[in-house]
Formats: C-alpha cells, structure tokens, sequence
C-alpha cells in the first residue's frame, strides 16, 4: 500500500512556438494507504494526462509528485513500475503475443537483464489470471479476446507487478454489468491504494471513497460522493441536468439522468 | 499451434543449431564445382583437429575450406543478424513491414562504396570497399537520427519516415553517381549492391561475427522492453522501461550491426522482413524466444539461398540479393496461400 499526494502540478503542450496551452492547472491530489480515488470530469478535462503524469508518463512543467514520501522524478522509472502498475485501454498490437505472455510483461520491473522467469513468476501469473477469471485462456492469443477480457487481462498484468498503488484510465469502459461490478468490487478487496478515472459516476459514487472533480485542467471540487456529486456541481461541470439522491440501499448517492 | 512451452523451445533451439551446423557443412559440397560430400566432411573434420584419410586433391580442399568454408559462415552470420535486426526494428516501430534497409542504413552503405569505387580508389587496400560502406551506413545513420529527434524526442513514426526519406536521397544521388560515373566502375558497384557473399575471407569474419554475438546479447537484455514497447508507449513507461532511451539504445544497436553486415555482402533483403514473421509463426510474439529462434532461421535460410545462387547459373554466381528476394518472395507467397 502506497500513498501518493500531488501538490501545484502543472502541464503545459507547446501548440506553437513560445505559446504554451496549460492542460493542467495547480493540480493538488492525494491518495491514502489503501483508499480508493475516484476522479471524474467532461470529455477533454485533462483526466488521461493527470494519470500520466501520476505514473511518470508525462513530465510536468511545475509541482511535486510524491509516492510514499519520496520524489517520483527523483528515482527511476523501474523504481515507481516496481510500486505504481497501470491499466490502459493501450491494447498490444496484433503481434501475437499470448494472453500468458501479457500477464508476464507485469514481471519486468523485477526482473534483471538476462533473468529468465522463475517458478515463483509464473505462479504470480498464474495466480492473477485465475483471480481476473480467465485461467482457461492462458494459451490463447491476446488480439483474439474481447475488449472486456482484454481489459480484465491488463489488470491480471498490474497485479503481476506487485504495486502498492494502482491507476486505472476508465478500466470499466469495455465491460458488462456484471464484471464492471465485479472488477471494482475486486479492486476495492485488493486493499490496494487506487486513483482510477470514471465516466459513470454512479460507479463512482458507489465504490470511491473519495472524488476528484477535473474541469478544463483544474481540480473543482473533492471529497466524499455524497458532498461532491450534487445537482449543483454535475450541471457546473458536465452542463446536464440530473437528479440526486440516496441509493435505495445504501448511502452513497444516486445520480439520475433528466432527459 | 505456435510451440511455446520452456522444454518446446529448448528442443527447438537445440534443433535448429542441430540443423544448421549440418547445413553448414553439407553446403560445401555445392558449387560449380561439385565435391562429394564425404570429402568435404573429412575436409572439415581435418580443419577441426581430427586425423582423417586424406583420398581429395588439393585443389578440392582449398575450395572447400578457403573458398566455400568462409562463405557459408559469412551467409550464416549475415542471416542471422539481419533476421534479429528486423525482429527488434518491427517492435521498435510497432510495424510489422519495418526492415533493415527501410532505415537509411543500406543506401548510405551504397553511397559510401560508390564513392569509393568510383572516386577514390583502394585508399585501404582490399578494406576499402567495406569500409566505405560502413562509413557510408554510419553517416547516415547519424542523418536519420538528427532528422527524426524532435525536443529530444524520438518517435517511431517520424524515425520510419526519415530513414526512408534520407534512404531516397541517398539513392538518388548513388544512382546519379553511377550514371555519370565510369561504366565499368560502376558495373562493380551494382554487383555489390546486388548482394553477394563471394569476397568472405577467414581473415575478415571475426568482425562480423564479434558484432553479431554482441548483436544478439545487446538485443536478449533489451527483449523484456522490446515486448513491452511493442505493446504501446505507455506500456512501456508503466512497465519501467524509458520508450524514448530503449528505442535509441535498439535504433544504434541495429543501425551498426546491419551497417557491418551491409558492408561486407551487399544490400540483402527480404531475410530482415520476412524471417521475423516465419519465427513469429513458429513461437510467438515473446522476444526472449523468438530473437534465438529468429537469428537461426536467418542463418539457416541465407546458407541454403547461397548454395542455390552458387549452383543455379554455374559457373557464374547469381548475386545473393536476387536469390533471397526471388526464393523468399516464392516461399512467402505459398505460406500466404496455405
Ligand atoms: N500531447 C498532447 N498534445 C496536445 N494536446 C493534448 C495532448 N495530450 C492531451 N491533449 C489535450 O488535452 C486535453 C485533455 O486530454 P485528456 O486525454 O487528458 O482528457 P480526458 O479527460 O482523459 O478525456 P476523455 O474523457 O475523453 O478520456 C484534450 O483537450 C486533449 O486534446
Ligand atoms: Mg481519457
């Protein structure tokens, strides 16, 4: 379990020379040991590349990114893959590499140069495909899944690394009801610090303990899905009307769509 | 069904070098002169140290071992290096069409060798015409590599379109070079172009063969990242591996060995295209299985293609270029139709 906190990060793309377009404003974020971070916000908000820049993707122009206490700019890329693990909706190309062959590339950051896998390594494998429920497919070639089980086959690889924070870019994206609620309820039994994005903020709200709201590159509201997701704000924010209340069974609340 | 298990690609990379020391040695019986095979295995079975009845003339052994003996290894190495260069530059680039030559790094050799040929002279004794084109190949190189980085950045898609850029140019002013030029000159020139591994001598291939043993090393530590980078830019980075450093690190690595290997046989191609995909078949997509497996397939293909340009218009050579393209082209296109 890591904890990650972010504090004044700015981003900027050069559109022309000398004329600097910031696509991250005085951003401030932080993730507890073991909480898991929602963050939400309209098309082009800037929330794919606040998550690149939180795993090292991106270098930011200004601010800090610290991961357990310590500089993430200021250790090796190999240093944060061993305790940061990403699920993307990058999907290897058709190259055919299998599904088994996928998982395994989430052992590199452990691995030395000319170190062959072990026994423990393909146990991890093994383990992390039964966990994502798809040990029968271990042989198959990726490009011949379906966009759900490549997705769930991604995040058999993240937990093949070992990390103490995961970060998510719309991992519900591909997946049907049951394993959207699957995948997360899994997360959250991970007891793994997590930031992942959403464009479902009732998934948001029913499995984040806590959300950040990303508007044009800065951070316009956060706290608990109850304070955060309010008529108010989805109307600021995302310009639709909706209605907000509790969850018939529980207490996060529910957002409803006025169409 | 692609053989991956640990034991299935032990038994196959036994297999393969299995397969191509016989080769290897079989091949030195065909040429324009055809020696029995049972001489030319004594032949070689003298040269490594064993007492052997000595029943071949001499002029039998000083084909075999001075003649045809370096060729076939200079074939092997030349395949299997070119093999692995197309293995890593296909991941590099994410483009499975990526091939040695597509990146600059041939024409420069060419340019370097027209030079020479053309306008200097032996200014290096019998080294001259390699050396040009390595130095040719090395220059360009370096062009390709001004011309792709942007901010200190290094994008596959912009360093594919700069090696065939830069490679246009270069073979526009070789071509303009060969046409004003010396016709006699010039006919040697393209004969080298054309491939051929007829100049191979014992005294010369510890270079090729230092540079593909290192080749291979540089390329199985660089295997876990070249998967991953095949697999996408932030992968890569998610995984550990800085994308940017790692694609330089394999664009130096393979512009060097092909630089070598382009010097001293010619312009190949095909091998660099189209080996990675057969091994692809074979193995899968893994690099730590499928560079070994790639670079023998290579050695194995170009040491069989030499014996067929050795034998087809006997006594003349057919130059190797045509041979690889010609064979490999056939081959390809059965496996397509299958
Ligand atoms: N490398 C880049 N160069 C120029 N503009 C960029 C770059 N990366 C992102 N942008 C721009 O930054 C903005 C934010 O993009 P980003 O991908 O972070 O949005 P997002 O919140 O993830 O959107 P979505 O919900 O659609 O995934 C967009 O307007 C995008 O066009
Ligand atoms: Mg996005």
């Amino acid at each position: 379990m890591s904890t990650l906190s972010i504090e004044g990060l700015s981003w900027a793309v050069e559109v022309r020379r000398g004329a600097p377009r910031w696509l991250l404003r005085g951003i401030g974020l932080q993730v507890n040991e073991g909480e898991f971070v929602g963050l939400i916000g309209p098309n082009g908000s800037g929330k794919t590349s606040l998550l690149r820049c939180a795993y090292r993707s991106t270098t930011p122009a200004r601010g800090h990114l610290c991961l357990d206490g310590e500089d993430l700019w200021q250790r090796s890329a190999r240093w944060s893959a061993q305790r940061i693990a990403v699920v993307l909706q990058e999907f290897p190309q058709e190259f055919g590499l299998t599904v088994k062959d996928v998982v395994a590339m989430g052992r590199a950051p452990h691995k030395g140069l000319f170190d062959a896998d072990t026994s423990e390594d393909a146990r991890h494998v093994a383990q992390a495909l039964e966990h994502v429920g798809l040990s029968t497919y271990a042989g198959q070639a990726f490009a011949t899944l379906s966009g759900g089980e490549k997705q769930r086959v991604l995040l058999a690889r993240a937990l093949v690394q070992q990390p103490g924070l995961l970060i998510l870019d719309e991992p519900t994206n591909h997946l049907d009801p049951r394993y959207q609620l699957e995948l997360l309820r899994h997360l959250r039994g991970l007891g793994l610090s997590i930031l992942a994005s959403f464009h479902d903020l009732n998934l948001a709200a029913a499995f984040c303990d806590r959300i950040y709201v990303i508007a044009e590159g800065e951070i316009v509201a956060r706290g608990t899905p109850a304070e955060v997701l309010t008529a108010e704000l989805i109307e600021q924010v995302f310009g639709v009307k909706a209605l907000v209340d509790r969850h018939p069974l529980h207490a996060y609340p529910r957002v409803t769509w006025i169409t | 069904m692609p053989i991956r298990g640990r034991l299935g690609i032990r038994l196959l990379l036994a297999g393969l070098v299995c397969v191509l020391v016989l080769s290897c040695i079989s091949a030195l019986a065909f040429g324009p002169a055809v020696i029995p095979q049972s001489y030319v295995w004594s032949i070689v079975g003298k040269h490594l140290g064993f007492a052997m009845p000595e029943d071949w003339s001499r002029s039998q052994e000083h084909i075999v071992w001075l003649i045809r003996a370096p060729r076939v290894v200079l074939g092997a190495l030349v395949g299997a290096g070119l093999a692995m260069v197309g293995v890593a530059l296909q991941a590099v680039t994410r483009n499975p069409l990526a091939d040695p030559h597509l990146l600059g790094v041939s024409s420069g050799a060419a340019f370097g060798a027209v030079l020479v040929v053309l306008y200097l002279g032996e200014f290096a004794g019998v080294f001259s015409l390699p050396l040009a084109a390595f130095l040719g190949a090395l220059g360009s190189m370096l062009l390709v590599l001004a011309v792709a980085r942007r901010r200190g950045q290094l994008e596959s898609d912009r360093l594919l379109l700069a090696g065939v850029a830069v490679s246009f140019v270069l073979m526009a002013m070789v071509n303009l070079l060969l046409f004003t030029g010396d016709h006699h000159a010039a006919a040697s020139v393209v004969f080298w172009m054309l491939g051929g591994l007829g100049g191979a001598r014992w005294d010369v291939l510890w270079l090729p063969g230092i540079c593909v043993v290192a080749g291979l090393f540089a390329l199985l530590a660089m295997a876990r990242g070249l998967n991953a980078l095949m697999s996408g830019e932030q992968t890569a980075v998610s995984l550990g591996f800085n994308g940017k450093g790692l694609r330089l690190q394999a664009f130096i690595c393979t512009s060097l060995l092909t630089g070598v290997l382009v010097s001293l046989s010619g312009a190949i191609g095909f091998v660099g295209l189209m080996v990675p995909h057969v091994a692809r078949a074979l193995v899968g997509a893994e690099h730590r299985r499928l560079i070994p497996v790639a670079a023998l397939l290579g050695a194995l293909f170009l040491v069989w293609v030499d014996v067929a340009a050795r034998t087809l218009i006997a006594p003349e050579d057919l130059p190797i270029g045509i041979a690889t393209a010609a064979l490999g082209g056939l081959f390809f296109l059965v496996m397509l139709r299958r």
